[in-house]
């Protein structure tokens, strides 16, 4: 097991391209960390720094005490699993997980039994014998991982390894690897661009965005608190609602006009009047909206139902607010409701739910 | 009604489409298998005379009268065939070998690696592939005239090794290899390195092994051209000791008077090893002529 730290990490290609720009950030031994990102903010190539496959640029890269910039992968004591699962085609599945021991001198007999036990761990013993083309989906990521595991690694990295299995299996291995983690007690670092990865597998999760990490925290912290619209809106499904508001006072009351409804601020009337000017974001997450079927309008926002997706245990549903543009996506529990389309309903956020941010994206404390 | 009517028209166009296709199968499988019917069953008459008479008709390609293997001893015993065939397994054999191995490394550096002046060495190695070796032959002889060699003797010429060195470079195997490892994951390579493998050993122990389609297709390409090459040997050897096939074959054809059966036993023998490599590899090399677009 070994920590990793990165310190003021910059990745720049051919002297012009920042992919990674700075990047602080330590993961603990032991601990189970996701890099989380949309498609080309840095989340990858930042593993592939951590793995010896790129060149830092710029920054020192700790593995354990031992700074690792310049050392070659094979004495970075770290094993990668690739999302292509990378087992090459010509060897056995025992050959393929015991390749980097006999690289090592390990003799035969030691290779049998270090691969062999993780193919027990990982339920693979009967396919030892078989090439990787004779596998199905699963049965090739569970290789690939039995490849790192026999390496003793101090650190594991996971490059988008459940990205080419469909939706049942990936579920499945989810709960695998996060059995795995706790088995092993390694230190593992997970790349995903899946949300739901991130927040159901960290023990904390790195937020990436344009070569920078947003915020590092528990899955559930990044959720309740993000530091700014950017991770509000990753997190979670579907993704948070923002709304332009206004400020106004109602008598002593900080009261906030959305949509031409004006409601007290968080319920309770208090807010940071002072503090804030008019540019802001009213953040509120699907599931922490009160719908009503009509009625007052006073202290609610009014809306019409565009379109209610039924997902057995829940209702999806999608309104218009007259006057804002985006449609507000809605979670509320299945109870039978028709939820017609063009009805008309009044929303309410929930006491302390909602979230201020500023328009450039950081959150109004 | 109008799906009723179709049907029948469509079958029978395809029908004739297929009569059509293998109408013009057949024509090529005659217009390559009828040589070399006509050279084996000319190497097996005995009867000089009934194969002279037979030349001008369809005779010459009925093994009929005096079936035998005479032809083929007489050149055994009485010409320099055992040699020639021992000097051209050897050149073409380590030729081809070398060849593979050093086309191959030379090719995934270039696939792989980044260094100064790889793209202007790769543009010339593609432009190398459309000068015809007889524009550099006499260069070439020149140059490998005036070479040392490891005993102290200069000048290569009438050995092994100047039958063997100049062939082993060749451009179009080094592009033919290239296009293929290109093409190869990455990642492979990568889980490779992160297995503790150096370059070296990824080359050998995991791109050689995944390259086979295009290791047959170099070696049948190399094969063929340096097993039925003629200018070189006839320009670089002099005597019996180095000479290979085609130049044995030249000095056997060149002898009077002139015993047809025994020069088509000659050529017979000296195609069977072709025929042989070409079998063996033939599905790599269609797989792989296929996937590196190019024309057989």
């Amino acid at each position: 097991m070994a920590s990793v730290t990165m310190r003021n990490i910059r990745k720049v290609y051919d002297n012009t391209v920042e992919v990674i720009k700075g990047v602080d950030l330590e993961v603990q031994d032991g601990e189970f960390m996701v890099f989380v990102g949309p498609s080309g903010c840095g989340k990858s190539t930042m593993m592939r720094m951590i793995a010896g496959l790129e060149d830092i640029t710029d920054g020192e890269l700790l593995i354990g005490d031992r700074v690792a910039n310049d050392l070659p992968p094979v004495d970075r004591g770290v094993a990668m699993v690739f999302q292509s699962y990378a087992l090459y085609p010509h060897m056995t599945v025992a050959e393929n997980m015991g390749f980097g021991l006999k690289l090592a001198g390990s003799s035969k007999a030691e290779i049998a039994e270090i691969v062999g036990k993780a193919a027990e761990i990982l339920h693979i013993t009967n396919l030892l014998d078989r090439r990787p083309k004779a596998l199905s989906g699963g049965q090739r990521q569970r290789v690939a991982i039995g490849r790192a595991i026999v390496r003793k690694p101090g650190v594991f990295l996971f490059d988008e390894p459940l990205s080419n299995l469909d939706a049942n299996l990936r579920v499945q291995m989810r709960v695998e690897l996060t059995k795995l983690h706790k088995e092993l007690g390694s230190t593992m670092i997970y790349v995903t661009h899946d949300q739901t990865e991130a927040m159901t597998m960290g023990d904390r999760i790195a937020v990436f965005n344009r070569g920078i990490v947003e915020q590092v925290g528990p899955p559930m912290e990044l959720y309740h608190n993000p530091v700014n619209t950017f991770v509000a809106e990753f997190l979670g499904s579907p993704k948070m609602n923002l709304l332009p508001i206004k400020w106004t006072r109602n008598g002593d009351e900080a009261c906030i006009e959305v949509g031409g409804c004006t409601i007290p601020w968080n319920g309770n009337g208090h807010g940071p009047l002072g503090s804030v000017s008019d540019d802001l974001l009213l953040g509120v997450r699907p599931e922490h909206f009160d719908v009503f079927d009509s009625g007052d309008t006073n202290g609610s926002i009014a809306a019409k139902v565009e379109v209610a997706e039924r997902l057995g245990d829940i209702v999806l549903l999608y309104l218009k607010v007259p006057g804002i543009e985006q449609t507000l996506a809605v979670k509320v529990p299945e109870e039978g409701h028709l939820w017609q389309r063009g009805a008309t309903v009044t929303l309410r956020p929930r006491d302390k739910t909602a979230m201020l941010f500023t328009k450039a994206g950081p959150r109004v404390s | 009604m109008t799906t009723t009517k179709s049907q029948p028209s469509q079958a029978r166009r395809e029908r004739f489409a297929r009569l059509g296709q293998y109408a013009l199968h057949t024509v090529l499988v005659i217009f390559f298998l009828f040589p070399l019917l006509f050279l084996f069953v000319s190497a097996l008459k005995g009867d000089e005379l009934q194969l002279l008479k037979d030349m001008g008709s369809l005779n010459a390609f009925v093994p009929y009268g005096d079936i035998s293997l005479k032809n083929f001893s007489h050149v055994i015993s009485g010409s320099n065939f055992k040699t020639a065939f021992f000097n051209s397994l050897l050149t073409v054999s380590l030729t081809v070998i070398l060849g593979v191995l050093i086309n191959s490394m030379l090719a995934y550096a270039l696939a792989r690696f980044k260094f100064k002046g790889r793209d202007f060495l790769l543009s010339v190695i593609v432009a190398l592939i459309i000068i015809p070796f007889e524009a550099i032959a006499v260069p070439l002889l020149l140059l490998v005239n005036e070479l040392p060699w490891v005993n102290g003797e200069i000048g290569w010429l009438d050995s092994y090794h100047v039958q063997i060195i100049p062939f082993i470079a060749h451009a179009f195997s080094i592009y033919l290899f290239y296009q293929f490892f290109i093409a190869l994951p990455k990642d492979l390579e990568e889980a490779a390195l992160m297995d503790g493998a150096n370059r070296l050993r990824i080359y050998w122990s995991i791109v050689m092994p995944l390259s086979k389609p295009v290791i047959a297709t170099v070696a049948v390409l190399q094969f063929l051209s340096r097993w039925g090459d003629l200018l070189w040997p006839v320009m670089a050897v002099r005597g019996d000791t180095f000479a290979t096939l085609p130049l044995a074959m030249q000095s056997f054809f060149g002898q009077y008077p002139r015993h047809w059966g025994d020069v088509m036993a000659f050529a017979a023998m000296a195609t069977l090893p072709t025929l042989m490599i070409f079998v063996i590899f033939q599905r790599w090399f269609v797989r792989s002529a296929v996937s590196s677009g190019i024309k057989g």
